[in-house]
């Protein structure tokens, strides 16, 4: 699967960028989706939109192009549990792609209680789907005073945060700055790699939510100064785990980490990483892997077989890879067990050949993957 | 030697079919043009979705984006059989005695030839629709498997069920076999008589277009860089049996195809818009046109077995006379 994947992506390259970028807009009622929405579509920025959404809902939808579909996840039939898709969304991308020069980029808004994954992986999976569009970025809108507990009350507000690439803190008005610090270290504990951007009446600069490139190979963590950031600890011995001082199984798995051979470093204060997720309830963690430079013929069979093997429990992975005597930069992003991965460009002179991979996910082996990783390395 | 008259029309051509021996193509934007003592054209929805030739092959029955079922062909006035606005109208067949089938969301419905519409509620999305050749009897493709309702009685529906999304669904022309095409690339068949299942896998490409020969000895579909022919003409279909390759290229796919209407000569149309005739018993080949601008999306022969319309994703449409 994972191979056959990389293939397509590497075809995907070198096609015609006739692509139509697609924004997927993810988050509970009330969290300010069709706010966002509507801002989009009627900001002057000369785009034309193509929406889907699953219903019609009370706000009104002002554009002249909306379709009404039912979600529909399909299963796909190959014993793979995580192997799934948005049928609806693949009839009804077909449909609009047939008449494409009535918009300029489509929109999905998902339901509250919609999975992210299926959604993004149609964009992937399906061929045809595949061909005419490019998933652009999934952008979750959150509720900054209701989060906790949504957290608390719901699987897919973790998932829709945990799988986003942007995430749009909104109606901060409504709440202290020290509690909206507190969510803001709860939503980086989810999902280390996501922009964050808090908002009022979902009042983001639209050019943080569209035109992202988020899942594009060559601009992929491109944007993303955390990921891309010089380890203010990469003299320290366990430097790959850096980020697992505000993982989220923090909360419920403090025993656990206090056995765990001095890799998790509570008290160490990375820059942005410092606050202690309070919110006890998530169990989307994240597994952040730092090493020198690879060797191709161990870590590609070892990627596969990460992702052959967790693929179900591994909502993304994103990584940029030094692969030894290779000049250039191999970066990888993955969606459950589709994996793609590409030449990006030449290391620069002064950047260090360092490998670093981020896995975002539910009952990952923290200790496994870094053993197997760092076995990975070039002698 | 065959010779092409070309259509250039402007946009993506969803059924090119012959009505009363005119050729008549659909587009997705909603027009229908004929070639009826030069070029004309009806405007029928906004947005077209689907389209199936009624059996009387008199008249087009279209599903649209603008929630519509019409019934057009020729001069006539387009007929509005339903509408439900907003809603996509993605799949419709057309059954015996005037009856039509049509899908929108979860609910396929059939409309009797009185005008009855009677609508046929499914927990999950209805995707493609095919009338079985005998009886009042029609199949729905859906997620794991195929419905088949029967709107002429109160009888109960009858499940067929298979792992996976079935997206289209045809009957043998004998009504022995049913087959879907599957989100993955494959079909899928059962024998109806006893339920047995028959998987045919192995295609690069999902599977879109399919035609049995006639007399239902053949099953020929694209979604490969060859025809892929299924032999049916056995009583347990093509169990145990490999298909045939026809027509076979190294650079492109096969998109689309269409079995002459009584010989075993299939017309094979390929991604980069060209169009091969090849005889089964020999593997005989005959190119009918060449290269174009995009794939082929629909073909149809006509009655007369002489002509074939043509239609492709970027509207370089066409009849075809392989009589030249």
């Amino acid at each position: 699967m994972s191979e056959a994947a990389t293939q397509s992506a590497s075809q995907a390259a070198s096609q015609a960028p006739a692509q139509i970028p697609v924004t997927v807009l993810t988050g509970y009622l009330g969290a300010g989706k069709t706010t966002l929405l509507n801002r989009i579509l009627s900001e002057a920025h000369g785009k034309r939109y193509a929406v889907i959404v699953n219903e019609f809902g009370e706000i009104g939808i002002d554009n002249d192009l909306i379709v009404e579909s039912d979600e529909e996840i399909y299963e796909m039939n190959n014993g793979c549990v995580c192997c799934t898709v948005r049928g609806d969304l693949i009839r009804v991308v077909e449909g609009l792609m047939r008449r494409p020069g009535r918009f300029d980029a489509i929109v999905v808004e998902t339901t509250g209680l919609a999975d992210p994954v299926p959604v993004a992986q149609t964009f992937f999976m399906d061929d045809d789907v595949r061909a005419k569009t490019r998933l652009d970025a999934v952008v979750a809108l959150v509720d900054a005073k209701h989060l906790p507990l949504r957290l608390k009350d719901s699987r897919e507000a973790e998932d829709q945060i945990a799988f986003a690439d942007v995430v749009v803190l909104n109606k901060v008005d409504l709440v202290s700055e020290d509690e909206i610090r507190k969510v803001e270290a709860t939503i980086r504990a989810i999902n280390p790699s996501a922009k964050i951007y808090r908002a009022t009446r979902s009042g983001v600069d639209l050019a943080n939510v569209l035109d992202r490139g988020a899942f594009d190979l060559n601009r992929v963590l491109e944007n993303d100064p955390h990921f891309l950031e010089e380890a203010h600890d990469h003299d320290h011995h366990h430097d790959h785990d850096h980020d697992h001082v505000c993982g989220p199984d923090c909360g419920h798995d403090h025993h656990h980490h206090a056995h765990d051979h001095g890799h998790d470093h509570h008290g160490h204060d990375h820059h942005h990483h410092g606050d202690v997720s309070p919110i006890h309830d998530v169990t989307v963690q994240s597994v952040s892997l730092r090493g020198g430079e690879m060797d191709p013929k161990r870590f590609f069979p070892w990627l596969d077989k990460v992702t052959q093997a967790d693929g179900p429990n591994i909502l993304r992975l994103k990584g940029i890879i030094a692969i030894k005597d290779d000049p250039d930069r191999y970066v990888v992003q993955g969606v459950h067990m589709i994996v793609e991965g590409d030449h990006q460009r030449p290391w620069k002179d002064d950047e260090k050949h360092e490998s670093r991979l981020v896995f975002i996910g539910r009952d990952l082996d923290r200790e496994k993957l870094t053993r197997s990783f760092e076995a990975c390395q070039a002698q | 030697m065959p010779t092409v008259a070309p259509l250039d029309l402007n946009g993506h051509c969803v059924a090119a079919v012959f009505l009363d021996g005119v050729p008549h193509f659909a587009l997705a934007d909603g027009t229908i043009h004929r070639l009826d003592h030069g070029h004309q054209w009806t405007e029928v929805h906004d947005g077209l979705l689907c389209a199936s030739v009624e059996q009387s092959g008199k008249a087009l029955l279209t599903g649209g984006e603008d929630g519509k079922v019409c019934r057009s062909g020729g001069s006539a006035e387009v007929e509005v059989l339903h509408e439900a606005p907003r809603k996509w109208i993605t799949s419709v067949a057309a059954g015996p005695q005037g009856v039509v089938a049509f899908g929108s969301g979860r609910t396929a419905y059939a409309r009797l030839a009185n005008g009855t519409i009677k609508p046929f509620e499914h927990p999950r999305s209805v995707e493609g629709l095919a009338f079985a050749p005998k009886g009042l009897r029609f199949g729905v493709a859906r997620y794991n498997g195929v419905t088949l309702h029967f709107p002429g009685t109160e009888g109960k529906p009858v499940e067929m069920e298979w792992a996976g999304a079935h997206t289209g669904v045809t009957f043998s022309p004998n009504g022995d076999f049913l087959v879907t095409t599957m989100q993955e690339n494959a079909l899928h068949g059962w024998k109806l008589s006893d339920g047995r299942h028959m998987r045919m896998t192995g295609y690069p490409a999902k599977v879109k277009s399919f035609s049995w020969s006639n007399k239902g000895r053949w099953l020929a579909s694209s979604g490969a860089p060859a025809a892929i022919v299924w032999p049916f003409q056995g009583k347990d279909g093509p169990m145990g049996k490999p298909p045939l390759e026809l027509g076979t290229r190294g650079n492109t796919m096969v998109t689309c195809v269409a079995f002459h209407p009584s010989e075993e000569i299939l017309a094979i149309g390929y991604a980069d818009g060209m169009v091969l005739a090849v005889r089964v018993a020999d593997n005989k080949e005959i190119l009918l046109k060449r290269e174009g601008k995009g794939p082929i999306s629909t073909m149809n022969w006509d009655k007369d077995e002489r002509r074939l319309a043509f239609g492709t994703e970027t509207g370089d449409c066409g009849v075809i006379d392989i009589a030249g």
